[in-house]
């Protein structure tokens, strides 16, 4: 029997409430393992870009732990202090916005994109940085001779795969994608998902992907969580989750899916 | 504090031109900023009788540094003899007392636009920067919010960015002056606007160099015998531009050269930038 991957992120009742009142996390707990990748669905205002964001470290929550491993011993990502936590968080999580034009620099080229979060952990070998990029343009399907061209003259689909890229390009332990094929066409996200999926079971790194679209959770995702009103109302192994839905909400969710 | 006065034909002025509040106020802020090496210290900067951007950060340091055994040399491009130059030189002449000279070895402080004098300073001179942009980081970050995060935590990535992006597309790093350091192994800075040829002269320098920005309100210093790293890769060392002729005037191969059109026919000679080290190649005795 082969042992258990190790735990990367545990999050243990996680809260966020906004202006005092208006509560966008209750007590959220979940654990992720290495190589595992959490879908998050819900409908908008159910608290998943808030949870992603208290993972990344861009929010603070305001009560509970948000737990990561790091190369000996865990990390509690809101108790060390901003110094240490802007150190960590850079080669430890990657952050993939829904929008590709969040995530990158429109006005530097495609391998300056992939190579800045190299640089920024120290990376000061021309040449290697520049071998790097060409290796992960070639993995997220973009064509090498694009390597000087600034990706504000390319499609959204190929902005987002360069996201990937720049993400993935320092080796981060945990991903988190917040919608990553919003906004797409239907065969540009069919792509997509086909390369994002490849990648993940080829790197074995742990993914949160939050999204509204069942379709992408389906694919993607070994387990799903089901959030309304900030809370977790249902959660389990995708499937099963969605073929057996047993809150009313996520009955509600999974039959809204149009039935091609 | 007893007020210290300055007396010329034309009437009575605080000595230096600033009272003595303000220029303990500036002492202040150059103590912190030789304290920590390539941090920018914010300064109450003053209005002084010229605009920003023609030097009023280095006069406001230079007022404050002042004694009246001072001998003062003021150069703008290297050369003494410039409008600028001359006008600061005249000015705290004028306001200080104090003496004035041309001659690098002289001076005791040394006030400068974009250049570093060839002759090698010591450790009894102080040379203050006309700083137009403190903030190596402002390129790429408008937020300063950001750019003083970015050097709390010594986030430094994208400055690299820019080198990576030269190289990319011409093959070397096209920043020819202001090329940015990093001061002892720790804060990013800029060296204000001197050619990349002056930055070695910042290594390990035995004076001491302020920084002073009027507008930007910062100060920032290098302390003597501080480590001064220009930002480089591994694979493409950072270089200092070569002439390939030598001074016209007095044949020196080592000091950096200014292109003079001689005619409309396209002639061209070069010749130093700094003119008290020329004249001194020369052998000729300069003013004093």
């Amino acid at each position: 029997m082969k042992a258990r991957a190790r735990e990367i992120l545990r999050v243990e009742r996680l809260s966020k409430t906004f202006g005092g009142r208006v509560p966008a996390c209750s007590a959220v707990s979940f654990s992720l393992r290495q190589g595992e990748v959490l879908g998050i669905v819900g409908e908008s205002g159910s608290g998943k870009s808030t949870l992603l964001r208290c993972l990344a470290g861009r929010i603070q929550p305001d009560e509970g732990k948000v737990l990561i491993a790091s190369d000996d011993h865990i990390i509690d990502l809101w108790t060390m202090d901003e110094a240490s936590r802007e150190q960590f968080l850079p080669t430890t999580v990657s952050l993939i916005h829904q929008n590709p034009r969040d995530g990158l620099r429109l006005d530097i080229s495609a391998g300056g994109n992939i190579a800045e979060p190299l640089m920024a952990a120290g990376g000061r070998h021309y040449g290697s940085l520049r071998t790097t990029a060409l290796e992960w343009l070639q993995k997220v399907d973009i064509e090498k001779r694009r390597i000087d061209d600034l990706p504000e003259i390319f499609s959204g689909g190929m902005q987002q795969r360069l996201q990937i890229a720049r993400g993935l390009a320092t080796h981060p332990r945990l991903v988190l994608m917040d919608e990553p094929t919003g906004g797409l066409d239907v065969s540009v996200q069919a792509k997509l998902l086909d390369l994002l999926r490849s990648l993940v079971r080829e790197l074995g790194i742990a993914v949160v992907v939050v999204t509204h679209d069942i379709g992408v959770a389906r694919l993607l995702a070994d387990r799903l969580m089901v959030m309304q009103r900030g809370r977790v109302i249902e959660e389990g192994l995708t499937d099963q989750v969605l073929d057996d839905p047993h809150h009313a909400y996520t009955q509600l969710l999974v039959s809204s899916v149009l039935q091609g | 504090m007893g007020i210290d006065l300055a007396f010329d034909d034309h009437g009575v002025y605080s000595f230096a031109y600033l009272d003595e509040m303000t220029k303990r106020m500036i002492r202040r802020a150059i103590l912190k900023a030789v304290a920590v090496p390539g941090y920018q210290v914010p300064f109450g900067s003053r209005e002084m009788p010229l605009p920003p951007g023609w030097g009023t950060g280095g006069l406001q340091v230079t007022a404050s540094l002042l004694g009246r055994e001072d001998m003062l040399k003021v150069i703008d491009q290297g050369a003494d003899d410039t409008t600028n130059a001359i006008s600061i030189r005249r000015f705290f002449a004028r306001v200080a007392g104090v003496a004035t000279t041309e001659r690098t070895g002289e001076a005791t402080v040394i006030q400068t636009r974009h250049r570093i004098p060839e002759r090698a300073l010591t450790e009894d001179q102080i040379i203050v920067f006309q700083q137009p942009q403190p903030e190596p980081l402002r390129r790429f970050i408008p937020h300063e919010v950001v750019a003083r995060k970015l050097h709390a935590f010594a986030q430094y990535g994208v400055m690299y960015v820019r080198l990576y992006e030269d190289i990319s597309r011409l093959g070397h790093v096209a920043m020819s002056s202001d090329y940015p350091v990093i001061v002892n192994g720790r804060y990013l800075a800029s060296p204000s606007p001197i050619p990349k040829f002056d930055n070695p002269k910042l290594h390990r320098s035995r004076a001491l160099a302020l920084f002073g920005a009027g507008r930007e309100r910062r100060i920032h210093a290098i302390p003597p015998f501080t480590d001064v790293k220009s930002l480089d890769f591994v694979d493409h060392p950072f270089t200092v531009q070569h002439f390939e002729s030598c001074c016209s005037l007095c044949g020196a191969q080592d000091s950096y050269l200014d292109e003079i059109l001689l005619d409309d026919g396209g002639r061209r000679a070069f010749v130093c930038s700094d003119t008290a080290y020329c004249a001194e190649q020369r052998g000729e005795r300069t003013k004093s």
